[in-house]
């Protein structure tokens, strides 16, 4: 409460015109104080690095790219890379850090390679849906760093959405991979629909034209009637949240898919 | 020294005019702070920047139209809130600034909540009136409550929504888990309804656990449960090997006999590993129970326990009285009665017993207990509240064994003890203590469970939710959850139901497990006789399906008493099954069904009506759907399927009475075997 009373009296103060200059000046010189002794006061986090015992020259991604989770959670699969030498051969013992914008946290964030090469982290991504991309690190023999970036996608609450209802109604005939427990049906239909990464050709689709297919079926735009309507069974709210899902997922990404969280 | 001071004094004060100037100037500076504060303010600072930031956007114009300087607040007073964040949040409801990156400026990702009805800290959490960034998201001595990290942000949706909704996957695992892992058997939940939450864990009665296994097997269960069983939710209690014998001398002492149940073997269990494989496949124990593979993978269900060392958990006359009728033993199992033959439960015991892992038991040697070995052994059961969960024959469930958790999301800081290095907020504090509960204190008893940092994260955000917000909240907002159905099926057929463990997998008036189809109106859905031969040899209806109902081998008076019940008491009020005919469809109008089947609604897609072109392998095949659906659920399915069976993927295709009811006529005359009654084309 001492802040709001005193905004008062300082506004009263300023009903006298010629005090005001130096006033300001005298408050900035009482404010930097303050701020030099606000500044100086910033936590030290201590990170152990391991020291290295060999150099690659090239890193590459094993695993775990690309994967899709919510904001601010661990991403289903750890991200694994791999350091190699000029030959291509796996190197053991190489230093590989992982960097990312704010946010984004790794377990554990720095690591040797194991005797395959690889590094193994798990990660979780920031408060934010959007992408992100992850940078590994490891120093080749010069002490010069090479990068791999690997870029990872999270939802927010639209697209988490839009994922439930692909889950329910749409994966069966647009996702081509079959599991245990849900088989594709991609293979059986005599027009193939588009999987939803399928950027090349989904990115040239406006909204709209999204909106019109799902809500009408695939006639609505001279394509197949296989693709039924789902205008009766899913409210407008649930095909926005789809549209805002496939354009999250898709590859290369849309116009829409929110912006790239990158390391400062 | 003194002499300074005094000099000092004499130059500042000496002469009235000169104090009156030193006075005024000190005046004048103390008055300056707080306009000087306000100039400086972090406020202006993110408005400038906003400003600098959409002048060079294209729709600069609109962004600064919409833009209103100096603070801004929300203020809901029957909310409690009074929120000045959108003072730096300037573009939330800009969709226009969907790709900006840096924060403050970004749009609020889509909700389907409006800001001006709910402002920000009702679900993030924060100081909403503080107008510094530090003072409005972390925690200061005046205010408790720090911004929510967003992986826990879904537990804000948890206060008024008290189901489970189709956006929050995080807090519906959560609830579950706090089902499913039995945590509310200790700890007491009060949901702001009124309700208590319940567990669905179903632990076993241990009141005739001699019946069924060998102390040795407890006493190794007892040490870590998930060296028997990887799934297994019954938690780790690290217990001392010395606490572990006497708990399980008493658990064996303590134990009675199956009243009017001889267990006896009944046959010897037979060797033929293949015969109890595809056995074990047809009688779909997979759906329930999980097995781990060679690769290490589990496969298979989780309404039943875990098999994977099964044989060397049970002793093998208790394993064939299981399989040859579960309730005998427990009479509220999910498990059904199969009525397996002799030879059946020969090979079933024999193929289960086989599945046992040499090392488990290998080195546990139990001499005989002694009378005080029992007596402390009960003194721990009592201690370490496993009647909570378990019923044991002559120790009460405790009352409050363990903290209520109904506001823990509302818990204060200064009432919980941190872990050296942890930060110090609520959620860490929770996440925390669901993922080492011994680490806060060696004396607790709260065991260790085997949670996976999703889990664990998942936990919390549904543990956040129950707080006091949740319990004072204004009940015009409050979402109530679906109410939980308790229908049983009644009478003799109801028995027989029960016996068979139909709402295991079926749901029923709203009750029952989602495995397999809603039977609410299989009356009105499907013709007697199909339904006659289907429990005689049930087959699967989907071609992509790798779970069928299982044969029970009943017989047909049990057949017949199943069917009657069904086809009388499940029918829809709004299908009549009798107003339309089974046969008797004119040509044009089946071929017009066909038609529009293969080309208007497209439904080859999904469905199969001709083995030799169609391929769809979502929905059920239709070859014999002329003999398995009646005509007026087919129709009114047409019309509208979520009506008669919410949550179906089929689409509503807002079919008219005449498309509904040539395609009626074209699926009715269906009937597999038979000769179509249209030659193909």
């Amino acid at each position: 409460m001492t802040r709001y009373s005193l905004n008062h009296v300082g506004t009263a103060a300023l009903g006298c015109p010629a005090e005001r200059s130096s006033a300001v000046a005298l408050a900035v010189a009482v404010l930097a104080i303050l701020l030099a002794a606000c500044c100086s006061r910033t936590a030290s986090v201590t990170v152990i690095v391991p020291k290295p015992t060999a150099y690659g020259s090239a890193i590459v991604e094993s695993s775990g790219g690309k994967q899709i989770a919510q904001t601010g959670s661990l991403l289903p699969q750890p991200v694994v890379v791999q350091v190699n030498d000029e030959q291509g051969n796996a190197v053991t013992g190489a230093l590989v850090e992982f960097t990312a914008a704010p946010g984004v946290t790794f377990d554990p964030a720095s690591g040797l390679t194991d005797s395959s090469g690889q590094v193994t982290t798990n990660v979780s991504l920031g408060g934010m849906a959007g992408r992100y991309q992850i940078l590994a690190s490891t120093f080749d023999k010069s002490h010069k760093k090479v990068e791999l970036k690997i870029e990872e996608i999270a939802l927010g609450y639209q697209q988490t959405l839009g994922r439930h209802l692909n889950d329910q109604y749409c994966e069966r005939c647009h996702n081509p991979e079959s599991t245990v427990e849900r088989v594709s049906n991609y293979d059986n239909l005599e027009v193939k629909p588009h999987p939803f990464t399928e950027g090349d050709a989904l990115n040239k689709m406006s909204d709209a034209d999204l909106a019109a297919i799902i809500t009408h079926g695939g006639p609505a735009l001279n394509k197949s009637a296989l693709m039924p309507a789902w205008g009766n069974t899913l409210s407008k709210p649930d095909i926005e949240a789809l549209i805002s899902y496939i354009r999250a997922v898709s590859d290369p990404p849309s116009r829409g898919a929110g912006p790239v969280f990158a390391k400062n | 020294m003194k002499e300074k001071l005094t000099s000092l004094w004499q130059n500042l004060f000496g002469d009235p005019v000169r104090a009156f100037g030193v006075v005024s100037l000190i005046f004048l500076v103390s008055l300056a702070i707080a306009p000087a504060k306000n100039y400086f303010s972090e406020w202006r600072h993110y408005q400038h920047d906003y400003l600098g930031m959409i002048r060079n956007r294209s729709e600069a114009n609109t962004l600064q139209r919409h833009f209103h300087g100096g603070i801004q607040q929300i203020w809901l007073p029957e909310l409690g809130v009074v929120d000045r964040c959108t003072s730096c949040h300037v573009g939330l409801k800009e969709a226009g600034l969907a790709d900006v990156s840096t924060q403050p400026f970004r749009m609020h990702p889509v909700i389907p909540h409006k800001i001006e009805q709910f402002g920000c800290t009702v679900c993030h959490r924060g100081q909403g009136a503080a107008t510094t960034v530090a003072e409005a998201h972390n925690s200061t001595l005046a205010w408790e409550q720090p911004i929510l990290p967003a992986k826990y942000i879904e537990s804000s949706c948890g206060e008024c929504h008290r189901g489970p909704l189709p956006g929050t996957p995080v807090l519906n695992q959560g609830r579950s888990l706090l089902s499913r892992y039995g945590c509310v058997h200790c700890h007491t939940v009060k949901l702001p309804d009124g309700s208590t939450m319940k567990a669905d864990d179903d632990p076993p009665s241990l009141s005739h656990i001699a019946d069924k296994t060998t102390r040795e097997w407890i006493y190794a269960w007892l040490k870590d449960p998930q060296a028997y069983a990887a799934t297994a939710t019954m938690p780790n209690f690290k217990l001392s090997d010395d606490d572990a014998r006497d708990m399980s001398a008493f658990l064996m002492a303590n134990s009675t006999a199956v009243a009017g149940d001889t267990i006896a073997l009944s046959a010897k269990p037979s060797s033929d590993p293949a015969a109890g494989a595809s056995l074990y496949g047809e009688s779909f124990c997979a759906s329930c129970h999980a097995v781990q593979n060679a690769a290490g993978n589990i496969v298979g269900g989780d309404i039943g326990p875990e098999l994977t060392r099964v044989g060397n958990k049970v002793k093998p006359e208790w394993l064939q009285a299981w399989v040859r009728n579960p309730r005998a033993y427990d009479a509220g199992t999910a498990m059904p009665h199969y009525r397996f033959n002799d030879p059946q439960i020969a090979t079933l015991s024999g193929f289960l017993l086989a599945k046992a892992d040499s090392d488990l038991l290998a080195n546990v040697h139990l001499d005989a207990a002694t009378p005080e070995q029992i007596a402390h052994g009960k003194r721990l059961v009592s201690d370490y509240g496993c009647a909570s969960c378990h019923e044991i024959a002559g120790i009460k469930k405790p009352e409050n064994f363990a903290p209520e958790l109904s506001r823990i999301g509302s818990k204060p800081v200064t009432q919980l003890i941190f872990l050296p290095g942890m930060p110090h907020t609520l959620p860490d504090y929770i996440a925390g203590k669901i993922r080492q509960p011994r680490a806060f204190s060696p004396g607790l008893k709260m065991p260790q469970y085997t949670f996976t940092p999703p889990q664990i994260d998942s936990l919390t955000t549904a543990l956040l939710a129950l707080n006091d917000r949740s319990i004072t909240l204004p009940p015009s907002l409050a979402v109530p959850a679906t109410p939980e159905s308790d229908y049983q099926p009644a009478g003799k057929a109801g028995k027989l139901m029960n016996d068979l463990a139909c709402l295991s997998c079926h749901r029923i008036n709203g009750h029952g497990g989602d495995m397999a189809p809603d039977l609410t109106w299989e009356g009105s859905s499907v013709q007697r006789q199909w339904l006659v031969e289907f429990l005689k040899n049930p087959g699967t209806l989907r071609p992509a399906l790798i779970r069928r109902m299982p044969r029970f081998n009943l017989t047909d008076a049990e057949t017949n008493e199943l069917t009657d019940y069904i086809m009388t008491v499940y029918q829809s009020p709004t299908v009549d099954r009798d107003s339309m005919p089974l046969t008797g469809y004119s040509q044009g109008q089946i071929e017009l069904g066909r038609q529009l089947f293969y080309g208007k609604y497209s439904c080859q897609g999904c469905h199969i009506v001709d083995t030799k072109t169609d391929k769809g392998y979502i929905g059920p095949t239709l070859t014999h759907v002329g003999s398995r659906l009646t005509s007026a659920w087919i129709y009114q399915w047409m019309k509208n399927p979520q009506a008669l069976r919410p949550g179906t993927i089929e689409p509503n295709r807002a079919m008219s009475d005449e498309d509904a009811a040539a395609l009626t006529a074209f699926l009715i005359s269906q009937k597999g075997g038979a000769k179509p009654e249209v030659a193909k084309k």
